[in-house]
C-alpha cells in the first residue's frame, strides 16, 4: 500500500476542521525553475484579479447568474493543474478557475460565459465556469457533485485501453466525498487501475456545512487505504507544495500505478456564491486566514525571498491587468445568443428540435402537425391516412 | 438461415459490432466470466478479452459515468444493467450528465445502456420493472424496446452506432420464447421507426415489447369471435416516437387502444393520447383508451402479478368497448 507524502508542509495539525491556518513553510527543494515559479504567481494573480473583475460586473448586473469565488484557494487550483502535461485532461469544480486558466481557458471565455453571451464557450447554455475543451484538456463539470469522478474514470480507462501515456485529474470538494458517485467512481477507477488523480480540496465548508458534518474521518487521505490506493496530502495554500504532491500522484498514474487521492488543505474565504453572507462561519475565522495564510501573499513572499525582483512581479501584475481589461472590453462587445439556437444540438440526429406551434411565427409547423386552422371542418376523406 | 432466439439475436449484435468496431466495448456486473445473469454476453470475454469485456464492481453510477467519459473520447461503450430496475441508481448520471452532454458542452456521448426488463416472469418488485417512461421524458436520450428477434438485433446495432446515448430495453419474457430468422448481411433497424405488426381496418392497438404478443393474440380472437379487423402497431422506438406511423394507423382505423405493460399514471400511453388528440382529433370516432398495468409495485405471486399486468383478455375486453362506442 503506497501512502506517501502525508507529512507535507500542510500536515501540521491537519484535521478536517479548517479553523487553524497551517504555518507557512518554504520548500526550497522544488524542481521548478525560477521562471516557472513566477509563472505560478501569474496564474494565481490572474485567477484572483479575474474574479475581482467579475465581482464588479456582477454588481453591475452584467453577470446573469451567480458568481463563484475561489478567493484563498488559488494556490490549490493552480498548483495542482500545473502538475499536468498538455495532453492530460482535468475536470474542474466550481472553485477551479485557476486550474482551467492553467489548462488554457482564457479570461475572455470566462467573462463571456458568466455574461451569457452568444459566442461564449457554451453559446449561453451553461453558467459560470461550466465548460470544457477536450483539445486543451479540460471537461466541463455539472452541478450534481461527485459525478465527474466516474466520468473521469471512463476518460482515464480509455487512456489505459489505448496505451496512451496520459493522465486524468478530477477535483472534488470535502462535500462531494459524501456522494455515492465519488465512492463508485474512485473505486471503479482503483479496480481498473486507471491513471487518475482525485484531488479532494478540503476548504472547510460545503455551502454552509462544515467538514465535521460531512465525515468522521480525521482527514480525507484516511479514505485512500479503504480503496487500496495511494494518498498525498499537502498544504493547499502553498502552491509549490500543492504542485509537488500532485506531481507525485500524476507521475505515479503515468507509470501505470493507478489512482492517488490527493487531499489539499485550504480554506474558502468567500461564501458558496456571492449571495452567501457566511453567517455560519465563526467570528474572526475568515479574517485570520486572510491575515495569516493568503496563498498569493505567501507565494509572493517566497519569490521575494528567492530574490525575484519587484520589477518582475510588477510586470506580471501589469500583464494581468492588461489582459483582463482587454478581455472585459471584448466580452462586453459580444452579443446575446439567438433565441432559436436554444433548440439546436440536443442530438446529433435530429440536429435541431422544432419550435412548438403556439410560438408566434411558426404557422408552418401548425399546418403540418396540429392543424389548428382546420379545426371544426372535418376533412378526413381529403387528408386521409398517409 | 436457422431461427435464433431474441436473446441470441442480442448476443449476435454485440459480437458483430465488437468485431466491426474496435471502439465498442462492454461493461457491467458479471458479464465476463459468468456471461451475464441471463447469459446474453456469454462468449464475449473469451473472444475479446478483459479489456473489452469488463466485469465491474456493483456500481451503476460508475458504469454509466465511465461509459460517458469513454464515449467523449470516441469509444462506444455498451453498459449492461444486470436488471433494468437498477438503472434507477444511475438516473442522475443519465439524465443530468449524459443526456445534457451534447447540448451544454458539445461532448458526444455515443453509448448504450441495455438490460433485461419487464414482467410476466414472477420476478417481483425489483426484477420486473419497465422504467422507460422516466427516460423518454428526458431530452437527450433515445429509448428503444424491441419485441421481435430481428428488431432486437437490428435495433441494438443501430443503438451502438448512434452518436447519442440509447437506452435499449430488452424484454426478459421474450428472451427465449421468441425466435426469428435474421435477415442476411449487416441487419440494421433504424431508430424512430414503428412497425405494423398486423394490418387491420376497424381498430388500432398501439403497443411495444411483450404486450405486442398479447395484442396480436387479442386481435386474432377479435377477428374470430367478433369479425373485427384489428391493426397492431409495434412502436419499437419510444424516443423518438414515430409520429407518422401513429398518425397513419389512427387515421386509418379511427379507433385507438393503447396497451403497455408499464404502470398507468405517467406511462407512455398518456403522451400518445395527447399526441393523437393534437394531431388526429378529427379522425377519431371514439375516445382513446388505455390498457396498462395497475398503479402498484409489481408483486411476486403469480395470481397477484397476473392481476396487475395487462392480459390478452383485458385487451379483448377494452377493444370490444372501443369498437362498440
Amino acid at each position: 500500500m503506497a501512502r506517501t507524502g502525508t507529512k507535507g508542509s500542510g500536515g501540521r495539525g491537519a484535521r478536517t476542521s479548517a479553523t487553524t491556518p497551517p504555518a507557512a513553510v518554504h520548500d526550497r527543494t522544488s524542481t521548478l525553475s525560477a521562471e516557472q515559479r513566477l509563472e505560478l504567481y501569474y496564474w494565481m494573480r490572474l485567477t484572483r484579479s479575474l474574479e475581482e473583475r467579475l465581482v464588479n460586473l456582477y454588481r453591475q448586473t452584467k453577470v446573469v447568474g451567480g458568481l463563484f469565488r475561489s478567493l484563498g484557494q488559488e494556490a490549490d487550483a493552480v498548483g495542482s493543474a500545473y502538475a499536468l502535461e498538455r495532453t492530460d485532461i482535468l475536470s474542474p469544480l466550481i472553485r477551479n478557475l485557476g486550474s482551467m486558466l492553467v489548462k488554457g481557458a482564457t479570461p475572455l471565455e470566462i467573462l463571456k460565459q458568466y455574461m451569457a453571451r452568444g459566442d461564449s464557450p457554451t453559446r449561453g447554455r451553461e453558467l459560470n465556469i461550466h465548460f470544457g475543451d477536450l483539445d486543451r484538456g479540460f471537461i466541463g463539470q455539472i452541478s450534481p457533485l461527485g459525478d465527474m469522478v466516474p466520468v473521469m474514470a471512463g476518460v482515464t480507462l480509455t487512456f489505459r485501453m489505448r496505451r496512451e501515456p496520459r493522465v486524468g485529474l478530477v477535483y472534488v470538494g470535502d462535500g462531494a466525498t459524501s456522494t455515492g458517485a465519488f465512492h463508485e467512481g474512485i473505486n471503479f477507477a482503483a479496480v481498473q487501475r486507471c491513471p487518475l488523480v482525485v484531488v479532494v480540496e478540503n476548504n472547510g465548508y460545503a455551502y454552509s456545512t462544515p467538514t465535521r458534518k460531512q465525515t468522521l474521518a480525521a482527514q480525507f487521505v484516511d479514505k485512500a487505504p479503504g480503496y487500496g490506493i495511494a494518498a498525498e496530502q499537502a498544504d493547499g495554500n502553498d502552491v509549490i507544495a500543492t504542485y509537488e504532491a500532485t506531481k507525485r500522484a500524476v507521475d505515479r498514474a503515468r507509470r501505470g500505478e493507478g489512482v492517488t487521492l490527493v487531499e489539499l488543505m485550504t480554506y474558502r474565504r468567500k461564501g458558496h456564491a456571492e449571495h452567501d453572507n457566511q453567517s455560519y462561519v465563526p467570528a474572526g475565522e475568515i479574517e485570520r486566514w486572510e491575515r495569516e495564510n493568503d496563498p498569493v501573499t505567501r507565494h509572493l513572499e517566497r519569490l521575494r525571498a528567492e530574490g525575484v525582483h519587484d520589477d518582475a512581479i510588477a510586470a506580471v501584475d501589469a500583464r494581468v491587468v492588461r489582459e483582463i481589461d482587454e478581455a472585459a472590453d471584448a466580452a462586453e462587445r459580444s452579443g446575446v445568443p439567438e433565441a432559436a439556437d436554444a433548440l439546436v444540438g440536443v442530438y446529433a440526429d435530429p440536429p435541431s428540435e422544432r419550435p412548438l406551434w403556439f410560438r408566434e411565427g411558426n404557422d408552418a409547423v401548425v399546418r403540418e402537425h396540429e392543424r389548428v386552422e382546420g379545426w371544426g371542418t372535418f376533412d378526413a376523406p381529403a387528408r386521409g391516412a398517409e | 438461415m436457422p431461427e435464433i432466439t431474441y436473446l441470441e439475436a442480442i448476443r449476435e449484435a454485440l459480437f458483430e459490432e465488437m468485431e466491426r468496431d474496435p471502439n465498442v466495448f462492454c461493461l457491467g456486473e458479471d458479464i465476463g466470466a459468468y456471461g451475464g445473469a441471463f447469459k446474453v454476453t456469454e462468449g464475449l470475454l473469451a473472444t475479446y478479452g478483459e479489456e473489452r469485456v469488463i466485469d465491474s464492481p456493483i456500481s451503476e453510477i460508475a458504469l454509466v459515468g465511465a461509459a460517458a467519459g469513454a464515449a467523449h473520447l470516441g469509444m462506444r461503450p455498451v453498459v449492461e444493467m444486470q436488471f433494468i430496475d437498477f438503472i434507477a441508481n444511475a438516473y442522475d448520471m443519465l439524465t443530468n450528465y449524459v443526456a445534457t452532454a451534447r447540448y451544454r458542452a458539445f461532448l458526444p456521448c455515443p453509448m448504450v445502456v441495455r438490460g433485461p426488463s419487464g414482467g410476466y416472469v414472477r420476478g417481483g418488485p425489483f426484477h420486473s420493472q419497465n422504467p422507460e417512461a422516466g427516460f423518454i421524458h428526458t431530452p437527450g436520450l433515445k429509448v428503444v424496446y424491441p419485441s421481435t428477434a430481428e428488431d432486437a438485433k437490428g435495433l441494438l446495432k443501430s443503438a451502438i452506432r448512434d452518436d447519442d446515448c440509447v437506452l435499449y430495453f430488452e424484454h426478459k419474457y421474450l428472451y427465449r420464447r421468441i425466435k426469428g430468422e435474421m435477415p442476411p448481411g449487416d441487419h440494421v433497424v433504424p431508430i424512430g421507426k414503428a412497425r405494423v405488426a398486423r394490418e387491420g381496418r376497424d381498430l388500432s392497438i398501439i403497443t411495444y415489447a411483450a404486450t405486442v404478443y398479447r395484442a396480436l393474440e387479442a386481435a386474432e380472437q377479435l377477428e374470430r369471435e367478433d369479425g373485427l379487423s384489428v391493426e397492431v402497431l409495434d412502436l419499437r422506438s419510444l424516443a423518438p416516437l414515430d409520429d407518422a406511423a401513429i398518425d397513419a394507423t389512427v387515421r386509418k382505423t379511427n379507433r385507438v387502444l393503447l396497451v403497455h405493460e408499464d404502470t398507468r399514471t405517467g406511462g407512455i400511453a398518456g403522451e400518445l393520447t395527447a399526441r393523437i388528440s393534437e394531431r388526429s382529433f378529427e379522425w377519431l370516432d371514439a375516445p382513446v383508451l388505455r390498457v396498462t398495468a395497475h398503479d402498484v409495485p409489481l408483486p411476486y405471486a403469480p395470481s397477484l402479478e397476473d392481476f396487475v399486468l395487462p392480459q390478452t383478455a383485458d385487451i379483448v375486453h377494452a377493444a370490444r368497448r372501443l369498437a362498440a362506442y
